[in-house]
């Protein structure tokens, strides 16, 4: 299974891939991550990939083979499209990271990236409003953590959502547990709530 | 033992297993963390350190070497020029302990100055180099690197690159790390004191030992033959591994010859190869470093063998290498090769551009800017550097005109002076950079009398590859915490006449000092002190109030990630902004103010 994580430098997709991968090798199966490490983690696009299973030698997801993608900003979605592969799911943060240079220049909306997504004809979208999930766990540092959770939700991970807790608990700092914990409660519940 | 690890941690861990001494090196993109590994991890045993640059610690590591330790070195592959000199020198001597240099590859390039390959380097210094695939196999070679330093008495180079450093993998690890005790230098002045002579005695030996090491590595487990047919594909490093996915199901129809050890090149095992095969389709990063050692040994054996690859123009000649550029190639190669069908799907709208930017609240925004505010009107050049402030080049701040390599911008701007004197010359370099190479141009400007104004961006931190101690922080891997070198005082020490201190997040101040310094002649320096955000704590957030005029002069001037502007609006990302008050400072209405501090 191929899972892509994209977003901005900053935005934590490093973290979500060790969790993803955390909870495959607890089940004993092979995984593999390449992750953005450098000068493109100051507000540039980062991606990780994570690669599960026995047949899977490029630390790389090839264009057209991914299961998943998890984006943290709905442009950087747009920008993974050929990555995905037919009936492959996205999960996509629905706000928007303004970049420097459309600031000074042509603006940038992200409402335009999620009708191109909505488009799309051979894809399941999940919109999740990151910002108002963070801000009910009072923290902005959770959004990994929400969007993971909506992904594991939907089986659109190698590992369920209890697989998912596990990681969290053993990977992440145990000050953060309660309000990583937290975000998995509220996505989830938000989630029956929009899909009953 | 089985753990998930990055390929930098399982190399550190393989140099941990391996009953390493000592270990040091210079922070750099895709290498860092090989060195943070070992120092985590230490209870004591081993002897860390960043030193402060990459000749430093080769020496520090040699020194080490000759009195009988494990010594691991670590870098980028630029690191490699910066320790060229002891390097090729040490390829002479030798050494007794195990010496295993890392330097890191980066195709793409993804955080470097070059697209370097590290396998010419070793040809060119005459010495081993193993270039792993995999976190495992990296974690393996550095046990067989020390083997084999130790055996041939040479140090022994291993070259991963981006996708094996950063890529993480469940890594098969020894159970119990080995114990080595150096047994001390023994003095043997004819072996350890290079010398015209022995140097002529060693290089003769070294050639001789050269093909009989290249013979051994023909039967190195790594370097490896598989598959049929008389379509001959060869590869190397991560390569590898792209190659192999891309032939899934048609691994029969291929003859495979993957190489591990670039230099000395395994030429039987090559031979047997190319005596099976019609053609042959290299796939290899950086340069043509196997194609060359094909193409030489078909010369050799009088082979009539096509060898295709960037040489002939059928594999990019720059870049990264990928499956799907393994696909294309076994598409030129395997008439009935068809690589998975595309979905096709309807084109997106025109995509943000996102180029890396210094982060909200960096200080180094508000030195770049205060310097341009105080030298608006003037004729000046701004030589920039390596390290978050080579970002100062990006609009709106726009305020880098050369970037050349470490240290460079401090002799650079001599030189731009020197050709035109009634320029301005303005260098900008960071605390660890000056550490590293800063400071013997600064001296040159001294001695040479060379007009120069200095700013010195101080962030307390080696930013760049994620937040490194060094001389000037007092902090080192070993745990110790001491008072940090003062740059003010090397500065004063080494005779700069004018040395002012001040905090470029007080604009006024700091657009007064820089003015004062631009006044004066001779060697003059501005040190802006403040600390890297990653380093420091937050103060809060500031908001746009209902007094913005929306001039949108916080946007234009400053280029702040936290400060979005969408059509006349002007919005502060309270989860972005730092409170560092810049933009308040620039406001020409007093329309920013302190915002709720965040629980």
């Amino acid at each position: 299974m191929n899972c892509l994580m994209c977003g901005v430098g900053g935005q934590g997709t490093v973290l979500a891939s060790r969790l993803i991968a955390d909870g495959v090798m607890r089940r004993g199966e092979p995984v593999l991550t390449a992750e953005t490490i450098g000068m493109a983690q100051r507000g540039g696009c980062v991606v990780s990939h994570v690669r599960s299973g026995y047949d899977v030698c490029s630390p790389l997801i090839p264009m057209g083979q991914a299961d998943t993608i998890i984006a943290f900003e709905p442009g950087e979605a747009a920008r993974c499209v050929p990555y995905l592969k037919s009936g492959a799911t996205v999960v996509v943060n629905t706000k928007g990271v303004m970049p420097v240079t459309a600031s000074l220049g042509q603006g940038y909306r992200a409402e335009d990236m999620l009708d191109y997504l909505r488009n799309l004809p051979d894809i399941r979208l999940l919109e999740v409003d990151g910002a108002a999930l963070c801000a009910a766990c009072g923290s902005s540092k959770v959004l990994n953590v929400v969007l993971l959770t909506a992904a594991a939700v939907l089986g659109a991970l190698p590992i369920d959502v209890d697989e998912l807790r596990r990681a969290i608990l053993e990977r992440t700092k145990p000050a953060f547990h309660a309000v990583n914990l937290k975000a998995m409660e509220l996505t989830t519940c938000a989630l029956k709530e929009a899909r009953p | 033992m089985r753990e998930f690890l990055m390929g930098n941690q399982a190399i550190a861990r393989g140099a941990w297993d391996a009953g390493v001494n000592v270990v040091c090196g210079y922070p750099g993109t895709p290498s860092t963390e090989i060195l943070e590994t070992v120092a985590k991890q230490n209870d004591g045993r081993v002897y860390v350190e960043w030193s402060v640059n990459e000749k430093a610690a080769l020496e520090l590591a040699a020194g080490a070497a000759y009195a009988g330790a494990r010594a691991l070195v670590t870098m980028k592959q630029v690191g490699l020029n910066v320790a060229a000199d002891p390097l090729m020198s040490l390829a002479y001597v030798g050494v007794k302990g195990g010496l295993v240099i890392v330097a890191a590859d980066d195709p793409g390039p993804i955080s470097s100055q070059t697209e370097q390959d590290t396998r010419q380097f070793a040809r060119f210094c005459k010495i081993p180099v193993f270039d792993p695939q995999s976190p495992q196999e990296a974690y393996d070679m550095v046990g067989d690197a020390f083997t084999l330093s130790e055996r041939i008495g040479s140090p022994v180079l291993l070259r991963p690159t981006t996708r094996v450093c950063h890529g993480c993998a469940v890594v098969a690890c020894a159970d119990t790390p080995k114990e080595h005790a150096p047994e001390g230098f023994v003095r043997d002045p004819a072996r350890w004191v290079i010398f015209p002579r022995s140097s002529y005695l060693n290089h003769l030996k070294i050639e001789k030992r050269n093909p009989e090491l290249g013979a051994e590595f023909s039967r190195y487990a790594r370097n490896r033959l598989s598959g049929g047919g008389r379509i001959g594909l060869a590869a190397g490093g991560v390569s590898r591994a792209y190659l192999k996915e891309a032939l899934r199901g048609y691994e029969p129809s291929v003859r495979l010859l993957e190489v591990a050890t670039p230099f000395p090149f395994p030429e039987a095992l090559a031979e047997t190869f190319l005596r099976s095969v019609d053609e042959v389709w290299v796939y290899e990063e950086l340069d043509p470093v196997i194609e060359r050692e094909l193409v030489t040994l078909c010369g050799k054996l009088h082979l009539m063998i096509d060898i295709h690859g960037k040489l002939d123009g059928s594999c990019a000649q720059a870049g990264e290498n990928s499956v799907e550029g393994a696909a294309a190639l076994l598409g030129q190669c395997l008439p009935a090769y068809a690589p998975p069908p595309l979905p096709q799907r309807p084109q997106p709208p025109a995509l943000a551009v996102r180029p890396p930017v210094l982060c909200a609240g960096c200080p180094h925004r508000a030195s770049f800017y205060a310097v341009k505010r105080a030298l608006h009107g003037r004729k000046y050049v701004a030589c920039g550097d390596i390290g978050c402030y080579t970002l100062g080049n990006a609009m709106p701040l726009d305020m880098v005109d050369t970037c050349l390599c470490m240290g460079a911008d401090v002799t650079m701007a001599q030189g731009l002076r020197r050709a035109e004197p009634d320029r301005l010359a303005v260098a900008f370099i960071g605390d660890s950079t000056f550490f590293a190479s800063g400071i013997t141009g600064v001296i040159n400007a001294v001695y040479n009398e060379t007009d120069l104004l200095l700013i010195v961006l101080d962030n307390s931190t080696t930013a760049m590859t994620g937040h490194q101690p060094h001389p000037g922080t007092g902090i080192t891997m070993m745990g110790h915490r001491k008072p940090g070198l003062s740059i003010e005082a090397v500065l004063t020490a080494v005779g700069v006449g004018h040395v002012a201190t001040v905090n470029p997040l007080s604009l006024t101040e700091a657009v007064q000092a820089v003015r004062d310094a631009a006044d004066l002649t001779g060697v003059r320096a501005v040190v802006f002190r403040s600390p890297c955000i990653a380093v420091a704590k937050g103060t809060g957030t500031f908001v746009v109030t209902d007094r913005c005029i929306h001039c949108r002069k916080c946007v234009t001037e400053l280029g702040c990630p936290a400060i979005a502007a969408q059509g006349g609006e002007v919005v502060i990302e309270p989860s972005l902004c730092f409170g560092c008050g810049l933009c308040a400072q620039v406001c020409p209405v007093k329309a920013i103010e302190r915002g709720e501090v965040e629980a």
